[in-house]
């Protein structure tokens, strides 16, 4: 039996929470307000991911920048090389919010979505 | 001169939706003037995800937050002006505006919502010695650059303070291949969601130095580094402790000032703590028919809290006018920050003008971890609630329900305190 302090980022709350492992599975979590909590640290200890978000460059747009996200959370390990492909790509304006920029970012079967429009 | 019955300054999160809940509740005449070329303020630059968890049941970034805001208040056909600025709004609610087509114009209100957010503290406020070498930078202003215009300024950073701005630019950096040295606290705890701690420092392995400030900007033309120091109890620099960082780029991010030129000059009062307007629970400042809400109003740091607020100013706003008047001529009950609770929005209850429960907003002193939160009407203890953990960085919300509100009216003072284990 193990025991880990674990911070939820699931929401602003930000709950501490001890995290029970045995033989390291979950087997307990405590401190959570809601069920979002639990789902986390499963997966933080199993799978640990995020969502990533940054801009990609626009053409004869009204702004430079259009910003994007990860339509899901992608592995942690895989942070840099989304940035790597969301860096190496530039779209023309328009742009709809909701718009796919990059589909299947470096093979995460996760798009990369605008999350503005750019006229 | 034009005429409206409600006229929203600042089109950011706080005035669309004040603007939107006083056009639900029947008021069509209304303009909002935003002096940015788009609507949604400071969240057009903030395109992290955590917004709208509460508002719109999903975790959004800023820029998408906005853009629904605004969407909403499209569909209403609520009016609104872009790249206007309001420098003034005297006493009969003429707000003077300026912008490129038109010059300076006026604009008759008969209510007026102050939703102009807040801007940052620069170096000045908080003096740092060195020269002033090309490198030092407001955080939020690079939040600007990078996020908005595609320019990143430096490659090794030293982030000055760890509120959530800093936090959001550390890892901001980082994704853009910059080194990000430390993130320098003077106060033994962050400002910041602890959140942000995790997902922005602890994933990319950036230390974050509590009890320490920048005592020196090292270099002259082009910045060479800064020097750390420890500080003690009173954040003053220990001698001996100092320790050079070299950086080319130094972020500051060391709070937020609401931005009340134009409420001071209308003859709002101020409170102290917040910098902000002193407001009853319908979010009347003491000038009758002006309102504030969001940033102006108290610094914080989720925008749902910032649309619920403005919601009710919407509303009272919409109130206002319908009824032609305020009835202030009921008792007020003071509300009363004590021990450890920094302060409380609002500042007061007016029975006569009381319709719904009231969201009291408050942020506390110190770090606290499995306190209560006790709520006294008098003598008489109304709310004895259990936080797991209460920090400064974190606004607090305790509801005050109308009924038990009118069943203590001979209350003349509600205080709020913290009751550390
Ligand atoms: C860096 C940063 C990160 C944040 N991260 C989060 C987060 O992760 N999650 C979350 O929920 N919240 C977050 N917030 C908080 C949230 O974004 C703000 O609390 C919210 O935007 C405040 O709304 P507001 O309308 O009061 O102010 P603002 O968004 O600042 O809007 C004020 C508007 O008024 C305009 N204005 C000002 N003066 C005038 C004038 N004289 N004439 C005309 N127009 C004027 C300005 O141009 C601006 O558009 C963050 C804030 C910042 C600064
Ligand atoms: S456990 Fe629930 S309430 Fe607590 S931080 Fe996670 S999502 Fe938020």
């Amino acid at each position: 039996m193990e025991e880990k302090n674990l911070i939820c980022i699931s929401c602003p709350i930000g709950c501490h929470m001890t995290v029970t492992l045995d033989n390291e599975e979950v087997s307990k979590v405590e401190g959570n307000t809601c069920k979002r909590g639990a789902a986390y640290a499963e997966k933080e200890i199993t799978n640990p991911t995020r969502f990533v978000t940054s801009t990609v460059k626009v053409k004869n747009g009204q702004v430079e920048r259009v910003s994007v996200k990860t339509e899901l959370d992608i592995p942690k390990s895989k942070i840099f090389d989304v940035m790597k492909e969301i860096n190496s790509v530039e779209v023309s304006a328009p742009v709809k919010m909701g718009d796919t920029i990059i589909e299947n970012v470096a093979g995460t079967n996760v798009n990369i979505i605008a999350t503005r429009s750019v006229k | 001169m034009k005429e409206y019955d409600i006229v929203v300054i600042g089109g950011g999160p706080a005035g669309l939706a004040a603007a939107y809940s006083a056009k639900e509740n029947g008021i069509d005449n209304i303009l909002i003037i935003e002096r940015d070329n788009i609507l949604g303020g400071i969240l057009n630059q903030c395109i992290h995800n955590g917004f709208g968890l509460h508002v719109f049941k999903e975790e959004l970034t800023g820029p998408e937050y906005a853009e629904r805001y605004a969407n909403l208040v499209e569909e209403k056909n609520i009016e609104y002006i872009l790249n206007s600025m309001v420098l003034s709004v005297d006493e009969n609610k003429v707000v003077t505006v300026m912008n490129e087509e038109d010059g300076i114009f006026e604009i008759q209100a008969k209510a007026v919502i102050l939703a102009m957010g807040c801007r940052e503290r620069s170096r000045g406020a908080i003096n740092i010695p060195g020269y002033r070498p090309s490198g030092v930078f407001s955080a939020g202003m690079v939040q600007r650059l990078m996020n908005m215009e595609g320019y990143i300024p430096g490659k090794e950073v030293v982030i000055f303070g760890s509120g959530d701005i800093g936090l959001i630019m550390a890892r901001r950096m980082a994704l853009e291949g910059a080194k990000v040295k430390a993130v320098v606290e003077r106060k033994p705890y962050s400002s910041g969601l602890q959140r942000n701690i995790v997902q922005c420092l602890d994933d990319y392995d950036i230390p974050l130095l509590y009890q320490h400030t920048v005592s020196k900007v090292v270099g002259k033309d082009r910045m060479e580094g800064v020097v750390l120091s420890k500080v003690d109890d009173k954040k003053q620099a220990i001698p001996g402790t100092e320790e050079f960082v070299s950086c080319d780029t130094l972020l500051l991010s060391v709070g937020l000032i609401p931005e009340n030129e134009i409420s001071r000059d209308l003859g709002v009062k101020m409170n102290r703590k917040t910098s902000g307007p002193i407001v009853g629970e319908n979010l009347m400042t003491n000038v009758e028919g002006v309102f504030a809400c969001g940033n102006v109003l108290h610094v914080h740091d989720l925008v749902d809290h910032v649309t619920m607020e403005s919601n009710i100013a919407g509303k009272k706003a919409a109130e206002y006018i319908k009824m032609n008047k305020v009835d202030t001529s009921g008792k007020k009950i003071q509300l009363i920050p004590d021990k450890g609770v920094s302060y409380l929005v609002p500042d007061h209850i007016n029975l006569s003008t009381l319709s719904d429960d009231v969201t009291v907003r408050f942020r506390v002193t110190d770090v606290y971890e499995g306190a209560y939160v006790d709520v006294n009407f008098d003598d008489e203890l109304a709310i004895h609630r259990k936080k797991p953990f209460l920090a400064p960085g974190e606004m607090q919300e305790i509801k005050l329900k109308k009924d038990y509100i009118l069943e203590h009216q001979n209350t003349d003072n509600i205080t709020f305190k913290v009751e550390a284990k």
